[in-house]
């Protein structure tokens, strides 16, 4: 059955700064880099990567730009300057303590651009991450030093990690953004990516996520920036993760005014296999969905995962190894017929558009109202009367849809109750689904050396 | 200050029934942990109330007054359960209003590379006010503690 979504007009254009032309030395933008390659059929590859020390950081983005794949580099920030602690960030820096992450803001432009210069270029495109719900002075340094790619969202750097009030991270990425936006007056095309497509990593119904990754997207294009990606994080079952990004392209194709937007998969985002074996077939999993379903880039995970931070080599071993296993799979996305995941999806980001046209006011509404109500996420500004729970085919299905304005669309089954046993076996799914899998090297043409990096990683 | 005379056994029990505060501490963004616990302890037949992450200590110790909980329980994964823990229970013990309060404490509470600081770690905790300490995981020993007839069992809640 089709149907024809009542919904608001798309948001207004951004502010006038668009028709500047390129500065001769602008930084490329990421989103058209990335566009360019998908459209070639080559999924670009991106790890998660942040170091305190400038060197360090230098060297790992050198060993991702020489990995056997297109890839795009990151520089993940430290938690001190997520969380805004300058003072704690400060005394660290001085005794030279260890740090999870690049301090951006208080290292300057001087440093970044001895880390960047002749590293990020034409050919190798650099996205901050951070995580945080007040970025402002995150943008600012970005805007700083001319780093125009970088990610998150009002509700997926607010709900899933602290406290800040959503109405407080609203008012902040509207801010925060409504900056970026202006590096365009400087003739730099800035991007964003929805972090909307993992929220708390797993147990999350797909047609949330994706409905998610729409609005912020929304919220983004609202306040002034058009290069856009939207996230989905692989869940438990291949064939609705594979429905659930079919409903992120064609809500995007339906409600972004312009098609300067991809969709960027990240390798499953909960409990992590802790076996070699698991860990890659998971992520060769991954990898198959972002081919199959028409995504232009990925997030890797690494072997290292389930333990630690990984270190660069393991980071290009999984970079190396996804581009491998890329190569046998063909795109083939499912076709526009609606899918269950599609008509949830829509029906989310319909109420809620629907609420109000500024995108960020009706987020809040829509939270208030339980119309958005993000499963086992126990934020203050969450209604939590949600729950979700795995099927005895994989897929992740709602226990209870709590308020959400899914009507008929979702037969709850009031037997369905989750205890603290059904919770922590469905937490170690994927991990115990992968860990006791046979080795995925078996499922593949080439020989376990080629496919399995080095052992020399850890 | 760790008090000598705390590894005296307190008389304090847990009610059946009663208002239980699940929280972690001040720097863990962790929840997933948190949920778990709430579900566990409400099929134990407890009125939960989930403080969620990173609770600073001053909230902490607020609800506890507010709500005078029968008991606490304080979960953290993220290595910063034994420094921050210990902080956050001495100002709660510094409450008059908490004395009768249970207060436990579980996780993966510390990040340190020596085995004798890893040992002295869940003793420290005891002496600093918690009545039992969960190192390494603990929701199997938590709920053996509550079924132990809500007292305290020494092989569970002191230095080993």
């Amino acid at each position: 059955m089709t149907r024809e979504p009542v919904r608001p007009a798309p948001p207004p254009a951004p502010r006038p700064g668009t028709g500047t032309p390129a500065a001769p030395d602008a930084p490329v933008d990421f989103g058209e880099f990335v566009r360019v390659r998908g459209a070639q059929g080559t999924l670009v590859m991106q790890p998660r990567m942040g170091f305190g020390d400038p060197g360090q950081m230098r060297a790992g983005l050198l060993a991702t730009r020489a990995a056997a794949a297109v890839t795009v580099g990151t520089l993940t920030l430290d938690s001190y300057t997520r969380l805004g602690d300058h003072a704690a960030l400060a005394e660290v820096l001085g005794s030279g303590g260890p740090l999870n992450g690049y301090p951006l803001v208080a290292y300057g432009t001087e440093v970044t651009a001895g880390v960047l210069h002749g590293v990020h270029g034409p050919d190798f495109p650099v996205q901050v991450r951070h995580g945080s719900a007040a970025p402002q002075d995150i943008f600012t340094a970005l805007v700083a030093a001319r780093l125009n790619a970088s990610e998150g969202g009002p509700v997926s750097y607010c709900l899933p990690y602290g406290r800040t009030p959503l109405a407080e991270s609203v008012a902040n990425w509207r801010e925060s953004v409504g900056r970026f936006a202006a590096l365009r007056e400087h003739g730099v095309e800035p991007h964003l990516e929805t972090f909307g497509g993992a929220l708390l990593g797993q147990l999350c119904p797909p047609s949330l996520l994706v409905a998610v990754s729409v609005l912020e997207a929304l919220f983004f294009r609202q306040s002034g920036v058009r290069s856009i990606s939207v996230s989905y994080a692989q869940q438990t079952d291949p064939e609705q993760d594979r429905e659930a990004v079919a409903a992120l392209r064609r809500l995007c194709g339906e409600l972004l005014p312009e098609p300067t937007w991809h969709v960027v998969v990240y390798a499953y985002m909960g409990l992590y296999p802790t076996t070699r074996t698991g860990a890659y077939g998971l992520l060769a999993e991954a990898v198959r969905l972002a081919v199959r379903s028409g995504a232009e880039r990925l997030i890797v995970k690494t072997v290292a995962e389930s333990r630690r931070i990984p270190t660069v080599q393991e980071n290009v071993d999984a970079l190396e190894f996804a581009a491998r296993a890329a190569l046998p799979h063909r795109r083939d996305p499912l076709g526009p017929a609606d899918s269950q995941t599609y008509a949830e999806a829509a029906a989310l980001v319909d109420a809620v558009l629907n609420l109000h046209p500024d995108v960020g006011t009706a987020l809040l509404t829509a939270f208030t109202h339980g119309y958005l109500d993000v499963p086992y996420c126990v934020h203050p500004d969450n209604r939590g009367r949600t729950r979700s729970y795995i099927d005895g085919d994989g897929r992740l299905r709602w226990a209870d849809p709590g308020a959400l304005p899914l009507g008929r669309l979702v037969r709850t089954d009031r037997t369905r109750h989750v205890t603290s046993t059904s919770l922590q076996s469905d937490l170690l799914y994927m991990r115990r689904k992968f860990d006791d899998a046979p080795d995925p090297s078996a499922l593949n043409p080439s020989s376990e050396r080629s496919v399995e990096p080095a052992d020399d990683a850890v | 200050m760790i008090q000598s005379d705390s590894l005296q056994p307190r008389a304090r029990t847990v009610t059946p029934g009663g208002t239980v505060i699940v929280s972690t501490v001040a720097s863990d963004a962790h929840t997933w942990n948190l949920v778990f616990l709430q579900l566990l302890l409400e099929e134990a037949g407890y009125d939960v109330v989930n403080l969620g992450p990173c609770v600073p200590d001053e909230l902490l110790v607020a609800e506890c007054v507010r709500r005078d909980p029968t008991m606490l329980v304080v979960s953290s994964v993220n290595g910063h359960g034994y420094s921050d823990g210990l902080r956050v229970v001495t100002k709660l013990r510094a409450r008059p209003e908490l004395e009768r309060t249970v207060m436990v404490i579980g996780g993966l509470l510390g990040v340190s590379e020596s085995p004798e600081e890893r040992d002295r770690q869940p003793a420290d905790l005891y002496r600093a006010g918690f009545d039992a300490v969960f190192a390494g995981g603990g929701a199997a020993d938590l709920k053996r503690y509550l079924e132990a007839g809500q007292r305290r069992t020494p092989e569970l809640a002191g230095p080993r």
